[in-house]
């Protein structure tokens, strides 16, 4: 559902909001200059002092712009042969975020197979408590009994090593009302966290949106009685006007929000790192503009330009990624121009917009739907998606496409093992009908080895 | 001069029919495929006439150059004897045949060519031997090393290598393959051509040729000093310098002996008495090796989904991947065999088992059979892979008849077998999930979804075969999501018919 395409604000009120922003910025002159001469924190030197925060006006939290996702964390082959996460780079990456001025923590007790929150906590107990606000989720997806519910909230102030929530989000709620009902209001919890935020034990109660308007309207009304602290909801400049799949445009969630005066937490400001790896004329358009600023920095620039957003969420599982973003909000330099155009183009790229979040897995049947859904994007941005065999290109993009798909995913984990059972659907936040996904890069995959004309 | 000749021509054979058998892009095969075409043992089971002929022909000029140049067994025995002499000089000696062990070997050989003994004629056949070795020992080497390449192509966005799978396809013909290696290496490190003037088949009916040769090395009599050295050098050693004759059957016309004589007694030219005619040994009768086909009934065993994360649990976690059980081969009642081999009778008769068509299968299908009577013959199975529809590969490789030249278009309507239902395994009824993985994969549309109870229409829907239209290429076998035994497997034809 789309909603009141007519209410977006235009680029004069964008930039009289962005005037009225940065509640807390040392840049508000930069911000008047050109991009190019404004966003010259250039590569090499990460400033440690110079952070941009934003005060949560609830609490008086001084939260920095730069959130740690903890969804990502790395992992290797452990001595089993299964992933486990690599805690020594996971306690270099919190040192080096804290020392940078990144004070805000996101985790769940579902992410990386269950495993984010041990690694976050053993991470974090090494620093002093006061110097990070620690956020985590009530994720009772599978299991939403009132006893299984609050046994996963004493096990996530354990694995913590903590005893106290700055933030705790009821986890990506949206779907439906029903089931919004079943997993907070029949068995209670809403009224448990509520409970536990008098206590103390909770500071600021919030809930992570993904799915439809009208969902988000129901539980954005419960806001006169429950008063939600906090919104934890998708945006990007993809997604502003133009959301693909279910999303609601994050324009709207914005408005609704920032009449209500509800502090906004970001995620997916990159899209799983697809406004990353965008395709390469559209990289080039923004390198243009500034050389030496990554193409992600715009994506979190853009974010970051919205005055009622508290923190842009990303997961840095690499340590380059960590510094790019420290150097981007090491100061925030708000852009001036939307990037209307540069959504407007990445629209024309049929890529499937999955953010690489792993919901969906570990798919029973064996397959990797994450990497298949990646390596078809890949394809598409570097325009080795061939529209028909008549492609000027076809040879080259047909051999790089299948070669590549060999290397990024096993043969046994290739979507021709797809059976349609559906059973990932529901866990998918973008609503990505994935079985359908699997068919047609699969009958795509058939129509290159088979060489049949399209 | 004329050795370096030979040198040279041997070399250039020898390494081109390994690539045919390294080379799994099927570029080599383009160019010099004819290499494994002029082979004397499958150009007779192929019945290529011109081939046979020719073959003789050089022969009755030349002596055995082919045993020299063209064949790639008695090549690699050259180069491990050649090691050899570099440790020590002069090591060879005269010998005199073991007449009964040739011609013995070679009725064995020609009786059980005859009798479709195929494990036999592709254990003792040289090519075969040769191709064995190529496929089982030297293919992984160059596989691991086009791997290494490809892994360094990823790492810099280029893909210009991919990397292949190494695997195993047959343990006994892998065992049988490296055993031919270590026989043949320690004959040839100590004695030489052995193998070749006791063994091999394909030698004795060359060497009854040579003997009537027209250009032969002849010793001088009038300059022969009798030291010896001819003989010490002799790897077929087939030079008795007491009464200066050469084994002419023997003699393999390397012209080690001509270089090696310091007074230059020896001479490669027309012989000077003689005037017999050889004739080949020429077999193809029609002795069917029946294949015992009891039908059994049975079932492929309980379908054990890989569902680690399938079952309820107390927290679903994101990521991770299930563990996939590799897939075991059902029990066939009959081989399936490749398309363009036109029966399990025809594929027994002519197959050497070179492996030839193993080394190109790009779909891990093909691999030697474990049979008694069709050991190392090439046989179809679905656990990897399926035989898929745009290849033909084998068909272009195989040159002994075994398996004739299709076209793409041939292959689609050449049923080699028959899709089997098992229903107590088929997930739609065992989990009560949507599937159709099967009929969605079929290139021929033999299968079709139907609800599994006539009278409800939103019953679980379960694939029924058109066994008419089913060509047998297993891709339903290979993509059924059930492991390790699939719901739905091929039943191999003895006989392929055209649908």
């Amino acid at each position: 559902m789309q909603i009141k395409k007519d209410n977006g604000i235009d680029r004069r009120e964008f930039l009289k909001r962005l005037g009225a922003g940065t509640i807390v910025t040392t840049t508000a002159l930069a911000g008047c200059k050109s991009d190019g001469a404004a966003a010259g924190s250039a590569a090499g030197e990460v400033p440690t002092d110079k952070m941009t925060y934003r005060i949560n006006q609830n609490t008086d939290d001084k939260v920095s712009i730069l959130g740690y996702g903890c969804m990502r964390w790395p992992t290797r082959k452990g001595a089993d042969g299964r992933d486990e996460i690599d805690q020594e780079t996971v306690n270099e990456l919190v040192d080096y975020a804290l020392a940078h001025g990144v004070n805000y923590f996101d985790t769940s007790p579902v992410y990386v197979q269950g495993k984010s929150e041990t690694a976050t906590g053993i991470a974090l107990s090494r620093h002093p408590r006061d110097s990070y606000f620690l956020a985590t989720k009530m994720s009772n997806f599978s299991n939403w009994s009132r006893e299984n519910s609050i046994a996963m909230y004493e096990r996530s102030l354990r694995e913590l090593k903590t005893d106290y929530f700055d933030y705790y989000l009821l986890h990506s709620v949206g779907g439906s009302i029903e089931d919004f009902n079943r997993r907070y209001i029949d068995n209670g919890m809403l009224d448990f966290m509520i409970e536990e935020r008098k206590a103390g034990r909770i500071r600021n109660l919030g809930w992570s949106f993904h799915g439809d308007a009208h969902v988000f309207d129901h539980i954005l009304a419960l806001h006169d009685t429950v008063h939600w602290d906090f919104c934890q909801i998708q945006m990007n400049y993809s997604d502003w006007r133009n959301a693909r799949g279910n999303n609601v445009d994050a324009e709207y969630l914005y408005q609704e929000l920032d009449k209500r005066e509800i502090p906004i937490i970001i995620m997916e400001p990159l899209l799983g790192g697809r406004l990353s790896n965008v395709p390469d004329h559209i990289a080039a358009r923004l390198k243009q503009q500034n050389p030496d600023s990554s193409v992600a920095s715009w994506a979190f620039r853009f974010s970051g330009s919205m005055p009622r957003v508290l923190t842009i969420l990303s997961g840095m599982t690499y340590m380059e990624h960590l510094q790019d973003n420290i150097r981007t909000y090491s100061p925030l330099v708000p852009l001036t121009r939307f990037l209307y155009d540069t959504a407007e183009l990445m629209l024309q790229y049929p890529t499937i917009p999955c953010n690489d979040c792993k919901y969906c897995m570990p798919c029973p049947y064996g397959l990797d739907i994450p990497a298949i859904l990646l390596h078809y994007n890949k394809c598409v941005n570097e325009g080795n998606v061939s529209s028909s065999s008549q492609d000027e290109n076809y040879r080259k993009a047909r051999r790089a496409f299948l070669v590549g798909y060999d290397r990024s995913v096993p043969k046994l984990r290739q979507a021709s093992h797809c059976v349609g059972c559906k059973q990932c659907n529901p866990h998918c936040p973008q609503r990505i009908d994935i079985p359908r996904e699997m068919r047609r890069i699969d009958k795509y995959v058939e129509d290159l080895k088979q060489e049949r004309e399209f | 001069m004329l050795r370096k000749i030979r040198i040279i021509a041997a070399a250039i054979f020898f390494t081109l029919i390994t690539l045919l058998f390294l080379d799994f892009t099927g570029t080599i095969h383009a160019w010099f495929g004819w290499m494994a075409k002029i082979q004397f043992l499958p150009a007779l089971l192929a019945m290529h006439v011109g081939i046979v002929l020719l073959l003789i022909v050089l022969t009755l000029v030349f002596g055995r150059v082919y045993c020299s140049v063209i064949c790639p067994l008695g090549v690699m025995q050259d180069i491990i004897s050649w090691f050899g002499g570099r440790r020590k000089k002069n090591r060879f000696s005269y010998s005199p045949a073991i007449s009964w062990l040739r011609y013995g070997l070679l009725v064995v050989f020609v009786v059980a060519l005859v009798a479709g003994v195929g494990s036999f004629v592709a254990l003792v056949a040289p090519y075969s031997s040769y191709g064995r070795i190529a496929q089982n020992l030297f293919a992984p080497i160059w596989q691991a090393g086009n791997n290494a390449l490809a892994f360094l192509a990823e790492r810099v966005d280029s893909y210009a290598f991919y990397s292949t799978e190494i695997w195993i396809r047959s343990v006994s013909t892998f065992a049988i393959a490296a055993a031919t290696f270590v026989v043949l290496a320690v004959l040839a490190w100590r004695n030489g051509r052995t193998y070749c003037n006791t063994v091999c088949p394909v030698g004795t009916v060359l060497g009854t040729l040579s003997r009537f040769s027209l250009l032969k090395p002849v010793i001088d009599r009038s300059k022969c000093v009798d030291c010896k050295l001819c003989a010490r050098n002799c790897k077929a050693s087939c030079i008795d310098i007491e009464n200066h004759a050469i084994d002419y059957s023997r003699c393999v016309t390397c012209m080690d002996c001509i270089d090696v004589c310091r007074k230059g007694a020896i001479e490669y030219r027309r012989r000077t008495s003689a005037d017999c005619t050889g004739a080949a040994a020429k077999n193809e009768d029609k002795q069917p090796a029946k294949a015992d086909a009891s039908r059994r009934n049975f079932i492929a065993g309980l379908g054990l989904l890989a569902a680690s994360a399938a079952k309820a649990q107390e927290m679903k976690v994101d990521g991770g991947l299930a563990t996939i059980l590799a897939k075991k081969a059902p029990k066939r009642d009959a081989p399936i065999t490749p398309a363009g081999s036109f029966s399990a009778r025809n594929m027994a008769q002519h197959c050497t088992g070179c492996q030839l068509c193993v080394s190109v299968c790009p779909n891990q299908v093909l691999r030697p059979s474990a049979g008694l009577m069709t050991l190392m013959q090439p046989t179809m199975s679905y656990e990897s892979g399926y035989c898929r529809p745009e290849c033909v590969k084998c068909s272009e490789v195989c040159p002994a008849g075994a398996i004739k030249p299709i076209t793409v278009a041939d292959k689609s309507s050449i049923q080699i077998g028959h899709a089997v239902w098992i229903k107590e395994n088929c997930v739609p009824l065992t989990d009560d999930v949507e599937c159709g993985n099967c009929a969605r994969h079929c290139p021929t549309q033999a299968i079709t979804m139907v609800a599994s109870d006539p009278a409800k229409k939103d019953s679980p829907k379960i694939p029924t075969v058109n066994v008419e239209r089913c060509i047998g290429c297993g891709a339903c076998e290979n993509l059924c999501p059930v492991r390790p035994f699939s719901a739905i497997y091929v039943e191999g034809h003895l006989n392929h018919r055209t649908i």
